[in-house]
């Protein structure tokens, strides 16, 4: 074996979770999919005396539509997401970007919640979550709190979850009229961690950018909005924009960026590939929006 | 380290039969088939989720067995590489086709291969290039290049397409 040992708790109602993360604090995690922990678990990079294991509790998994929100469980499995036509026909992007996710086989197993709980930088759902103005909710002794995504990723790895509190789900506003989306990156391969990748979120009305949302992922200790990309689209009118408008706003969005060098790209690469794809993300999602 | 590290009990379907087991909760999926079970088919390379040598279906649908404990799998259903033909000195068509293909050299990354496109295939009968090279993305092989993989597949999916003409029951 290669994991030094803990104990395993498998409840099967939220409230007894919430009691057992609570009675142990920091010695304990949650374990969803556990396709991020038990990695670095097995590499001992971690351990923690008490597992709380959640795949137990059917409350956390599913995907709803709740009063224009669309609401997905923590437990959902990346998988069961993906090919939820609920989710493809609400909000697209979480679809293709769930694509980008992994593999398939760790999407089989992998949650949605777990992917945003985990807040790896390189990661893609904390990236949509921050372009789609997503709120998190999150069990604790006290009750139901909600955080949006802008409030919720504080460092690598490191989010405002609580030691004594569960993300229950995440909750997406769907937004109607002319919508249009976008998520790309730049990887080794499919499914392997992202060295950068840009989401793009946009609404049109007549004929012009009536809101915009730009995030990135893999460039930074969290994923990153971009509001003044945003700003500077709003209002444009859409037949106006050209390749070169997308590709000047790109390099503005970037232009900040202090990306880290490691063995995969140099930062100087990671800010020069964001200002591309963030060009590319911006022209697909807008282009989407016009004729939708 | 806690040291009230009780076994707990779990049962498993593998390969059709149940088993029963006590295990510590640290033990993956992986590490109970091989040691336990002594279904060695099931390889494990690098033991933290990358190399899907150690690919197996839980209930139906490909997973890491080093990524899932064994704890986790109470009351589950396990196929492993041994569990697909469907008798002895029989291969399933995936296996005939890793075989005819030249789809495997040492053979280490095999059973995971093998266990990936069978789930795969079911899901996609019919796929294109880029969904092979996309569904074999999650598992490495460090001999054959990838070609005689890719080539196995598309001989596979016809194999199985073909089948599909045939009622079940016939």
């Amino acid at each position: 074996v290669k994991l030094r040992s803990f104990r395993l708790h498998r409840p099967e109602a939220v409230g007894d979770a919430v009691d057992l993360v609570a009675r142990f604090g920091d010695d304990a995690k949650v374990i969803a999919g556990g396709q991020s922990l038990l990695p670095l678990l097995a590499l001992r990079l971690t351990h923690f005396n008490d597992l709380v294991d959640i795949n137990l509790v059917d409350s956390l998994s599913g995907v709803d539509l709740d009063d224009n929100d669309l609401v997905i469980g923590a437990m959902t499995r990346q998988a069961d997401a993906e090919s939820s036509a609920q989710v493809e026909r609400s909000l697209p992007l979480i679809s293709r970007a769930l694509k980008h996710v992994g593999h398939f086989q760790i999407r089989n197993r992998g949650t949605v919640g777990g992917s945003l709980a985990h807040a790896d930088p390189s990661s893609e759902l904390p990236a949509v979550a921050l372009a789609l103005e997503a709120s998190m909710e999150i069990v604790g002794p006290k009750g139901l709190r909600r955080v949006p995504a802008d409030g919720f990723f504080v460092d690598r790895w490191t989010t405002t979850l609580g030691s004594d509190e569960i993300l229950a789900s995440v909750r997406l506003p769907v937004r109607g009229g002319r919508r249009g989306f976008a998520i790309r990156e730049v990887a080794r391969r499919n499914g392997d961690f992202a060295m950068a990748g840009a989401v793009c979120a946009v609404t049109v009305a007549d004929g012009r950018v009536d809101r915009a949302a730009v995030s990135l992922f893999g460039v930074d200790r969290t994923p990153l909005l971009r509001p003044q990309v945003a700003a500077e689209l709003t209002g444009r009118p859409v037949h106006d924009l050209t390749r070169p408008d997308f590709d000047e706003l790109g390099v503005l969005a970037a232009a900040d960026l202090d990306p880290p060098d490691d063995v995969h790209a140099t930062g100087t690469y990671r800010r020069a590939v964001s200002a591309l794809l963030i060009g590319d993300a911006l022209q697909s999602a807008v282009e989407e929006a016009a004729s939708a | 380290v806690p040291d009230d590290m009780e076994a707990v009990p779990v049962v498993i379907e593998v390969n059709g039969r149940m088993i029963r087991s006590r295990v510590e909760p640290r033990l993956t999926l992986a590490d109970w088939l091989r040691e336990e079970c002594l279904l060695t088919g099931t390889h494990l390379g690098c033991e933290h989720g990358v190399c899907g040598a150690c690919t197996v279906l839980l209930d139906g649908r490909a997973v890491r067995s080093c990524l899932i404990l064994c704890a986790q799998a109470d009351g589950a259903s396990v196929t492993t590489v041994e569990g697909l033909a469907p008798g002895p000195a029989q291969l399933s068509p995936v296996q005939q086709a890793f075989m005819e293909c030249h789809g495997l050299q040492c053979g280490f990354c095999t059973p995971g291969f093998v266990i990936s496109v069978t789930a795969f295939l079911a899901e996609n009968p019919a796929p294109t290039e880029v969904e092979i090279a996309e569904a074999l993305s999650g598992n490495l092989c460090r001999c054959t290049g990838y070609q005689g993989i890719f080539q196995a597949v598309r001989k596979a999916a016809e194999t199985l397409r073909d089948r599909q003409i045939v009622p079940e029951n016939s």
